[in-house]
């Protein structure tokens, strides 16, 4: 009992961070119908940013609040002016294909540009260990689940209860109505972008650790992430924390008790039931289709 | 415009056939190499550019013909009977893949295909009993046809390009077919095609079904070309990256996969550029492209044309204006 | 008898040799590494090794009085493109091929230089890559048939354990050394509770490690490749395990320390190679490799930079550019470090391409590499 108490807790705090990814996908797709395929890589170049940061003799806090300025200001405006903008009005395909071409750039930029190797991260919690009945639980496990929590909460708080937050809503559920209601649409769907490239860098500082900085990070995390947006729910913000809950305590249940070798199979077949039974996710709402 | 046409292919018909004897091994085996993915894309080329189906995971099925391929001739059976097998199973699982189809959309089918193509993957490296797992399957032998051997890679080489046209000229029939037009229409309004009494759901199922087999041919062709196969060439990685030659290349466009396979298989090695180079290079070009070809590369004469007669209709305008202002 | 000759057909035979030999003055070697992907730490360190010591050679005249012309490509850790690139050096008319360093690529592409008579230096561990009968393959590392009874007799006597729990990698390597510890553990006496499968690149080892904890071994062998053996000792610190955690060379190198960090600390392994070896071949090679590159060489440094010179051995005790009679004279060679400086410990390599070489035992403390004992070769001369 304590094993599987064990797994589904160190499982609760990866799949926490693959919510926090998940968080941010869904609120891009929510407000602009960006998909974005590039979405493991904008967690992939903070990692390196604050590595970079770091390496200037930055501690790590501090690091992080430079990457995130960075990262708004790339993987959030300019992302979303270069990019987003130009192709959102000519349908789904174009976007896709261009963060599929995004990733591919990125992920080889950093490769060729700064290293095809592995680069330990320091890790924002201290080595401790925890014997809670007979569980082991690591400070950063605790850690890592306690901040992402509170991430994602008061992401959902901001969205509901400030009013910026209700008009980036008001624009999700119907922009033209939100344009005439005098919302400065634009400026919301940008927040939506900047939020995510925070949540980006957020989930970058809790997982490097134990993923390395490598180039290729963001493959794993990005796939994981848009499996959990869905089956939570691909338009509803709490539903990526559940989505990125199920996948991450499920591989490691997976790995320990069904077979190590399929552990990725799981989330997808939880996955593709969820397509075809409710495609709308566990906790989003049914959309219709316009002919 | 057809003149244009007809020397391009030509010039590429001269190439295909009259360089690759100057060509030392490794140049011909990638001349080979190239024309595999070029069937693989035709089909996929069916899947997405003219049935508008989203699929990304036709490495799976190109897989999946490797592999059949591969076991088969390990157990003794000849390349010809692995060759129907392989096209025959990827038929079925490309039905049974476009099941899916019919249910979910668009960006949910991307994803699907990308699960579907994961699953395949997860199979190919952890049933070593069947597929050797990760050391794969070594010394996959070259078939034989009436007799010669086609061992040699020039032999080899031709054999490909053989049954690339061969392939090549079917699609081109199946395309100028009703069946053909009936693609297009699912992929341009599916609900005003059934309207119009044309089954989109058999011809969804067809169009996965028929593209899986090109990939599943490629496939087996891969198999004996490298003579070694193991489950990397085959992720989801390799689908995105056949997906976007057929984006690059200009889906709906019938010598759009050469192109984009040109693009993806002989431009890195003449560029010499090292692979994290090249795919850099290659990503911001997508991007480009989308921004400002989002039709792929064969659509620049379309797009000239439509430029050139967008200017010629404005300068008739101009001058019926002119005409009826010089008369009241 | 004597004869008087002419001075000029004299000059002109000289001319005309001279002529001849600048046509082939230089000898091509390729380097085909990892240079991305999986391997990146291995293969580049092996590069790197390489590219030394033809630095060094040709700046002391070349072998034979030619320089080496070396050739960089990278396998991207995909054995079908090691394959590829086989291909290209057959066709380039390469004396030699250093690599690929990983067990899975050098199995494939050794069929291509075994196929051109070309003679392959590789660093792979695999005991399966000298058993395929091919006389050009050589390696720069000790076989796993050989190193694992080292390994089993270690942890039998000295750490006087009885029960192993094994964590190993999924490919070749580690499926390979997996199977070649299975047999030496059984020769020393030791039960195997636990044989735990990962993947190559796998991230998340919790249930890997939870398995091996259960099964309550006296000690953890772990056998993976370099960033995973780190991800590894990072999850049996996170995860409370104090039982000894034994390796190879793969869990000790320079990189996996500096990717594990503290939780690297008090691992044991048994190394053929280290740069901390007590020998002033070692300590000098450290020392240029840090000059020429700004960072410490772990083992596959070494490999690669032995290798060329094991080459250089080679081609002079054949006396000619011969790739078949070079190979040949490898053969049963036995190299001593006294007279070839860049091989830094006496060598010996036999009919099957394997070596024989002094090995030792490591543990890291405090961040670095520690010899606690020195093994002789098996074939003690």
């Amino acid at each position: 009992m304590t094993d599987f108490l064990q797994l589904l807790f160190s499982g609760m705090a990866t799949g926490a961070i693959y919510g926090l990814a998940a968080l941010g996908f869904t609120l891009l797709w929510q407000a602009s119908g960006t998909i974005n395929f590039a979405q493991g890589e904008f967690v992939m170049l903070p990692a390196f940013l604050m590595l970079g940061f770091a390496s200037f003799g930055a501690p790590l806090l501090a690091s992080f609040v430079l990457t995130c300025a960075v990262a708004v200001a790339l993987l959030g405006w300019a992302f979303k002016r270069g990019i987003a903008d130009p192709l959102l009005r000519h349908g789904l395909m174009p976007i896709v294909v261009a963060t599929i071409g995004l990733a591919i750039a990125m992920r080889n930029g950093v490769r060729a540009g700064y290293s095809a190797e592995a680069h330990p991260f320091p890790s924002l919690f201290a080595d401790k260990l925890f014997n809670l009945g007979g569980v082991t639980v690591t400070l950063a496990d605790i850690g890592t689940l306690a901040l992402a929590l509170v991430l994602v909460f008061a992401t959902q708080a901001f969205l509901q209860k400030t009013v910026t937050g209700r008009a980036m809503q008001a624009v999700a559920q119907n922009t033209d109505s939100a344009t005439v209601l005098g919302i400065n649409v634009p400026r919301m769907i940008f927040y939506t972008f900047a939020i995510n490239a925070v949540l980006a860098c957020a989930a970058a500082l809790l997982i490097t650790p134990t993923y390395l900085a490598k180039f290729d990070m963001g493959e794993p995390l990005g796939t994981k992430a848009f499996f959990a947006a869905i089956i939570g729910g691909f338009n509803n913000s709490r539903g990526a924390l559940l989505g990125g809950l199920i996948v991450g305590v499920s591989e490691n249940l997976a790995a320990a008790y069904i077979s190590p070798t399929y552990k990725d199979a799981v989330a997808l077949v939880v996955f593709m039931l969820v397509i075809l039974f409710k495609p709308q996710g566990l906790l989003g709402r049914k959309v219709e289709r316009k002919v | 415009m057809n003149k244009i046409h007809v020397i391009v292919l030509a010039v590429v018909a001269a190439v295909l056939l009259a360089v690759p004897p100057f060509l030392k091994s490794y140049g011909i085996y990638l001349f080979s190499y190239w024309l595999v993915f070029v069937i693989a894309t035709m089909g996929l080329n069916l899947t997405v550019g003219y049935a508008g189906q989203k699929s990304l995971g036709h490495a799976a099925f190109f897989g999946i013909g490797a592999y059949t391929v591969a076991i088969l001739m390990k157990a003794g059976l000849s390349f010809w009977l692995g060759l129907p097998v392989a096209m025959l199973g990827c038929f079925a699982i490309g039905l049974g893949l476009g099941f899916p189809a019919l249910r979910v959309q668009t960006i949910y089918l991307a994803f699907a295909t990308l699960g579907f193509n994961t699953a395949v993957w997860l199979v190919m490296r952890n049933e070593e009993w069947l597929t050797g797992g990760t050391f794969g399957i070594n010394n996959i032998a070259r078939p034989s046809l009436l007799g010669f051997s086609l061992d040699g890679n020039l032999a080899y080489y031709y054999f490909v390009l053989g049954m690339t046209v061969l392939l090549g000229a079917l699609l081109w029939g199946l395309l100028r077919s009703p069946w053909g037009k009936a693609f297009t229409a699912l992929r341009d309004n599916p609900i005003r095609a059934e309207s119009l009494g044309v089954h989109i759901q058999a011809y969804t199922l067809l169009s996965f079904a028929i593209g899986a087999v090109y990939a599943g041919v490629a496939g087996a062709l891969f198999a004996s070309l490298v003579q070694f196969i193991e489950p990397a060439p085959f992720t989801v990685g390799a689908s995105i990256m056949m997906y976007l030659m057929v984006v690059v290349g200009g889906p709906g466009y019938f010598f759009g996969p050469l192109l984009g396979s040109a693009v993806g298989v002989l431009l890195p090695e003449w560029l010499g550029l090292a692979q994290a180079g090249y795919l850099f290079v290659f990503g911001v070009a997508v991007i480009l492209l989308m921004l400002w070809l989002p039709d792929g590369l064969l659509s620049i004469p379309d797009r000239l044309r439509a430029r050139r007669l967008a200017r010629e209709a404005s300068a008739a305008r101009t001058a019926a204006a002119a005409r009826l202002g010089a008369q009241s | 008898m004597t004869r008087s000759f002419h001075p000029l057909p004299l000059a002109f035979a000289a001319a005309a040799l001279l002529a001849g030999a600048a046509a082939q003055a230089q000898i091509k070697v390729a380097v085909l590494q990892e240079l991305s992907g999986a391997g990146a730490t291995a293969g580049t360190n092996a590069k790197n090794g390489a590219l030394l010591a033809i630095k060094e050679i040709n700046a002391a005249g070349g072998i034979l009085g030619k320089k080496i012309e070396a050739t960089v490509s990278d396998t991207q850790s995909n054995p079908g493109v090691a394959k590829g690139l086989a291909t290209k050096a057959v066709d380039d008319d390469v004396f030699a091929v250093i690599g690929p360093t990983f067990s899975g690529s050098i199995m494939v592409s050794m069929a291509e230089t075994k196929r051109a008579q070309i003679p392959n230096f590789t660093g792979g561990e695999a005991a399966s890559i000298t058993q395929q009968g091919n006389p050009f393959i050589f390696r720069t590392s000790f076989t796993q048939a050989d190193a694992m009874p080292k390994v089993a007799r270690y942890i039998a006597t000295n750490l006087k354990a009885k029960t192993v729990a094994v964590i190993f990698v999924n490919n070749d390597f580690g499926k390979g050394g997996r199977d070649s510890f299975a047999k030496a553990a059984g020769a020393a006496g030791l039960n195997v509770v636990a044989d735990i499968s990962t993947e190559s690149g796998q991230v998340d080892f919790a249930a890997p490690v939870l398995r091996a904890k259960q099964a309550n071994p006296d000690v953890v062998f772990v056998y993976t490749n370099e960033e995973e053996s780190a991800r590894a000792l990072r999850e049996l610190r996170k995860q409370g395990v104090t039982k000894p955690i034994v390796g190879e060379t793969t869990l000790t190198g320079q990189k996996v320390i500096e990717l594990a960090g503290d939780a690297a600390n008090g691992a044991v392994a048994h190394v053929g190679l280290t740069v901390d070896a007590p020998n002033p071949l070692m300590l000098k090679f450290k020392a240029k490799f840090y000059e020429e590159y700004k960072y410490i060489s772990d083992h596959n440094g070494i490999k690669g930079y032995t290798g060329v010179y094991i080459l250089k051995a080679g081609i002079e005790k054949a006396g000619k550019l011969d790739r078949v009679a070079v190979a040949k004279a490898l053969h049963g060679l036995s190299i001593s470090a006294a007279k070839v400086p860049g091989v830094i410990m006496d060598v010996s390599i036999d009919d099957k391409g394997d070596l024989d070489r002094e090995s030792f035992i490591v543990e890291v403390k405090n961040g670095k590499q520690e010899v606690k004992e020195t093994l002789p070769p098996l074939n003690k001369k």
